[in-house]
């Protein structure tokens, strides 16, 4: 168990060293979330309707946050279909180390880089004029939430990165896996704007959940079982991707 | 990289070798992808400290027969044992005891090459300070201090193959498998990476390579397993492989491309197998090595043909390939990228 830990924190400190250095990815997480905001805001506030808020910022920064975070697991997706290519799956398969430690450490690298998206884009939404309703305990639950959410979705991304066969491929089958169900959800727009058959499909998608579980701990929305709804569903995500992604690191030839 | 190599702790290794076991013991192995037997029934043996060249063409089964000893593929069928250990029930055990160098240089190019090595020792179980100060070590014995802490996106071919051998080299392995090590390399790097696998072999450490470079396999191993189409179709010292394909070549470039079945008929006499031509080179294997370059040149001359060029030499490798398997190595690769 030692092993694993050690293990798991060498290939996350691996992970997270390179990202500095790959102008790329660094965009990915700095330029391109605040990009979404105010492209949001200013764009689409105007014509969207939401009853209940005054301001779409506010009924906009949970959604687009838990969006955001979502897709934190891409690093994965790509690092492991890199790594695959490259032959370091081979490398680390031929060391002593602890064998579910390459994803471990992979998907602990996001906890960081998720923290810090969640910092830029709190500090866009709060500059831009988003306001919390919410104690400190709430908003610190807020936070953890998201990165319970986002570690999830890191186990989703791990076993698309390790079914794909390219980086670009990885990027591609992520996004139009993930994508749409970002969209038909509560995130941005009210689900009751939906055509029905839209509705039936927002009202049971983990994201709308996720999403109203944040409205009610950072603006106030009621909140119903969302809370525990949220955390209930990215249990289960990670209770499903996470052992299939392992079998599949186990199996997974290099290619 | 011609400094001496400290990569191996002899008293470290002899605990395990001394029962004189096989460093590398491998029977009845077989592994199938769908239809295909990439391995058909392979068995060999290494001696502690010696250097196996497993040489055959592309497609032959070698890589698939490192990935199985090296724990990163199971075989279907067979046993391997390497440095006492049996693949599949000790494996993480054995990997401990293994170095991998691949035909891809797998190191991380956004990390420095310094930091490579600190995380490969590191993933070997070392502490940081110990994993660094090896690294440092490596770097030194491979020339690349200057660029240790420069990504290694910033390093040429040959400083990436290197990194990845010092990478394989971290926890001074008492077996390395060397995938096709030279493939891709300049000629002066991979005279390099030859006087490197001297030097690690010179201070007990055993090596399996594979290549499909003959001369490799001549310059480099104590024995040598022909793989053809994931079966060994012949094994021995490089001299005992040359010694079954018998005398000398004579090879005869004709100035004349059309010419070659005069020549064959003229030289035909001079070998117990019919001269074999490839364009306007002929080739036999001699009866007689005394006289025999003055017998061609009159024949030659008699049947009024014009020679270019024309050589007698020792059997190479190829010729060895060429014999067992009645094809040439360059013709399967061809065949392959049909």
């Amino acid at each position: 168990m030692s092993r694993l830990i050690n293990d798991t924190l060498v290939v996350a400190e691996r992970n997270l060293i390179r990202l500095p250095r790959s102008p790329d990815l660094l965009l990915a997480v700095t330029v391109q979330p605040v990009m979404f905001v105010l492209l949001f805001v200013y764009v689409f506030g105007g014509a969207i309707n939401t009853p209940g808020y005054d301001d779409y910022k506010d009924f906009l920064l949970p959604g687009i946050v838990v969006q955001n975070i979502a897709f934190g697991g891409f690093l994965t997706a790509l690092g492991l279909a890199e790594d695959m290519n490259k032959g370091l799956v081979d490398r680390f398969r031929s060391l002593p180390m602890a064998r579910p430690a390459v994803l471990a450490g992979r998907t602990a690298a996001d906890i960081v880089t998720n923290l810090f998206s969640i910092i830029v884009l709190l500090t866009t939404g709060l500059i831009i004029g988003f306001s919390f309703d919410a104690s400190v305990v709430e908003i610190l639950g807020g936070v953890l939430l998201l990165l319970v959410f986002g570690y999830a979705f890191s186990w989703v991304f791990a076993l698309i990165g390790l079914l794909v066969s390219s980086p670009e491929a990885a990027n591609s089958v992520g996004f139009i896996a993930v994508f749409p169900l970002t969209f038909i959800s509560s995130a941005f727009v009210p689900v009751e704007s939906m055509p029905s058959a839209l509705q039936t499909v927002a009202e049971v998608n983990p994201f709308t959940v996720t999403v109203d579980a944040m409205r009610a701990l950072w603006v106030g929305a009621p909140a119903g079982d969302a809370v525990w709804g949220a955390f209930a569903w990215s249990s289960v995500i990670f209770a499903v991707a996470a052992p299939l992604a392992v079998a599949r690191y186990r199996r997974a030839a290099s290619r | 990289m011609a400094t001496p190599i400290t990569a191996s702790d002899p008293g470290h290794r002899e605990s395990r070798a001394a029962s004189s076991e096989p460093a590398i013991s491998v029977s009845g192995l077989v592994k199938s992808f769908g239809d295909v037997r990439a391995l058909d029934g392979i068995d060999f043996e290494v001696t502690p400290g010696t250097v196996l060249g497993l040489l055959g063409p592309n497609g032959a089964g070698k890589t698939t027969a490192v990935r199985v000893l090296t724990t990163l593929l199971r075989a279907d069928a067979g046993s391997v044992r390497v440095a006492g250990l049996d693949a599949v029930r000790d494996a993480t055990e054995l990997r401990s005891q293994i170095g991998l160098a691949g035909q891809y240089a797998a190191v991380d190019e956004n990390l420095t090459g310094h930091e490579n090595l600190t995380m490969v020792g590191r993933l070997y179980g070392m502490r940081r300070r110990e994993a660094k100060a090896r690294g440092r070590e490596l770097l030194g014995e491979f020339d690349l201090l200057e660029a240790a802490d420069r990504p290694a996106s910033t390093y040429s071919g040959g400083m990436r193959r290197r990194l990845d051998l010092a990478a394989a080299l971290v926890a001074k392995p008492a077996v390395l498998f060397l995938d096709e090590p030279t493939t891709g390399l300049d000629p002066r790097s991979r005279l390099d990476l030859w006087a490197t696998v001297e030097a690690l072999v010179a201070v007990g450490t055993t090596v399996l390579l594979t290549t499909q470079y003959l001369d490799e396999a001549d310059r480099l191993a104590d024995r040598i397993a022909v793989i053809d189409r994931g079966r060994v179709i012949a094994a021995g010292s490089p001299d005992e492989l040359k010694a079954r394909v018998g005398g000398e070549r004579l090879e005869v470039t004709l100035a004349d491309g059309g010419a070659s079945e005069a020549a064959i008929a003229a030289l035909a006499q001079m070998s117990d197998e019919p001269p074999v031509a490839a364009g306007a080179t002929i080739r036999l294997t001699v009866r007689r090595r005394g006289g025999a370059l003055m017998d061609a040149v009159k024949r030659l001359g008699e049947a009024g043909l014009e020679v270019e060029d024309l050589e007698l030499r020792r059997p190479t490798l190829d010729d060895v390939f060429l014999t067992l398997t009645g094809h040439a190595v360059e013709e399967v690769e061809k065949e392959q990228d049909a």
